[in-house]
């Protein structure tokens, strides 16, 4: 590998920029995903942009169980982001369709569509799970840009990884809440 | 100024060596200071660099026509016209010859906003052309008072020349001229409150709405020019006239640095304006100190 291909390599994970993306989702993990953005998270560290327009975009990032009416949208915007390009699915809807399994007016899961690189499961993940899911996605980017193979998708594990830090943060809660309520 | 002076200056300070390096620099300068006004840390020190070179290895989607090459033409001309009005600034102190001249370095700084609404409606998308209307009402308003800022200073000194302009004694005048061209600069950079054209979650990019790849690495790289051209002409208002070129050259960075830091507090403490408000803004509270300054000039030089 050349040193431009190489730079282009570290330029390709360093600086992926999201377009977001709603097919029908309750807007949980929309929340979440502009929360990762927000001071506490700060996925910018990172490079990430959000974009307002699918053209500039890297990594889609699609959220919710792929209703009837967002199928051809999904492929407009699939179209429209320019190679090499990534996608992430956030939550659990566009991995399985979560609740709405079954449904008349679902078309899902995602991948029946279009295809997925990383699946960030949660009903709705946290913002540390997706940004961890955007860094994946990037690292794809930078594989695929490099060898030219297709790249498994991959499945982050539930929760992110802040998820043990968490669970002890809420049962210090717990008994504050309690007490409130009394 | 001879030949080579004259191509060292455009093509090495503060033309296109120095200029690109510093597009990035103040870029980054500008997202780094309004994340640390947010309490988050904010983008690496080589972001501006890293999204330019992933910009320009990203396909391009097939464009065919005129349509298709007038939208590749518009970010070359627009970086090319900030890189030159960059390389035309008077930092250093020059002997004789092309001095710069006044009008074309204001010609050039307008050429990347023309660019900009051409190449929204060139993109005929709806978002494209609703941006670039923006940009057009946005330019009318604020260029009047730009260029009645700096059309007082120049006939309080008799004079287009860059040069001359650089080394002007302070004046009250001069200083009220340099409050309304920092006035205007948000509007031409840009940014928050005035942030109109580019309003994302609004219209979702802009008039760059249709652009990808390579192209919007040049959009990119011409704001960043542009960046350099405006803090820079504020830089040689203020800067003090200096016969080291090396401390000349320092002083120009350090206040550029300083407009851009300025900038990016405004940007960050500010929410986005609607466009009627600003153009109230600009056709009503900020003409009114343009108007006095330029009355006040012709008043001064009446007398003497």
């Amino acid at each position: 590998m050349n040193l431009w291909n190489r730079l282009m390599c570290t330029c390709r994970r360093r600086s992926p920029w999201l377009f977001h993306m709603n097919s029908g989702s309750c807007n949980g993990c929309d929340i979440e995903l502009v929360a990762s953005l927000s001071p506490r998270y700060d996925a910018e560290q990172l490079g990430v942009r959000l974009e307002g327009s699918p053209r500039h975009a890297d990594i889609l990032c699609i959220t919710g169980p792929v209703t009837h009416n967002s199928v051809q949208a999904i492929h407009t915007v699939y179209e429209q982001v320019c190679g090499p390009k990534a996608v992430v699915a956030i939550g659990s809807c566009p991995a399985t369709t979560n609740v709405f399994i079954d449904s008349r007016t679902i078309d899902g899961p995602l991948n029946r569509h279009i295809p997925v690189d990383v699946f960030v499961p949660g009903c709705p993940p946290r913002p540390d799970a997706i940004i961890q899911g955007v860094a994946k996605a990037a690292e794809i980017l930078a594989i695929r840009a490099a060898k030219k193979s297709p790249v498994e998708p991959v499945t982050m594990p539930l929760g992110g990884p802040g998820c043990g830090e968490a669970c002890a943060c809420a049962s210090e809660a717990e008994p504050a809440a309690q007490e409130v309520q009394q | 100024m001879n030949l080579t002076t004259a191509l060292a200056r455009l093509l090495i300070f503060p033309g296109v060596l120095f200029a690109v390096p510093a597009a990035w620099f103040f870029l980054w300068v500008e997202r780094k200071s309004v994340a640390l006004m947010q309490g988050r840390i904010g983008p690496p020190f080589m972001q501006p660099f890293y999204d330019f070179i992933k910009l320009l290895g990203k396909t391009m989607p097939p464009r065919s026509g005129v349509g298709g090459l007038l939208m590749k033409a518009w970010p070359l001309l627009a970086v090319s016209a900030a890189a030159g009005a960059v390389g035309l600034l008077p930092v250093l102190p020059s002997s004789g010859g092309f001095e710069g001249d006044l009008i074309l370095l204001l010609a050039l700084l307008e050429v990347p906003s023309m660019c900009i609404i051409a190449a929204g409606f060139s993109s005929r998308s709806i978002f494209g052309e609703i941006g670039s209307a923006r940009e057009a009402v946005l330019s009318v308003s604020y260029n009047v008072v730009f260029l009645l800022a700096i059309v007082s200073i120049a006939a309080s000194q008799h004079t287009f020349r860059l040069e001359a302009l650089a080394q002007l004694q302070g004046s009250p005048l001069k200083w009220l001229g340099i409050v309304a061209i920092l006035v205007c600069l948000p509007a031409k950079l840009h940014l928050n409150p005035f942030s109109l054209p580019n309003a994302e979650q609004e219209i979702y990019s802009g008039p760059m709405t249709e652009y990808a790849g390579p192209e919007l690495a040049m959009w990119e790289l011409s704001h960043g020019l542009e960046w350099v051209a405006a803090t820079g002409l504020v830089a040689t208002l203020v800067a003090p006239h200096l016969s080291a070129w090396w401390l000349a050259a320092l002083v120009f960075v350090a206040i550029s640095f300083a407009v851009v830091l300025l900038l990016s507090a405004l940007a960050a403490a500010t929410a986005r304006m609607a466009i009627d408000t600003t153009v109230r803004f600009y056709w009503q509270c900020t003409l009114i100190f343009a108007v006095l300054a330029i009355s006040s000039a012709l008043f001064m030089r009446y007398r003497s």
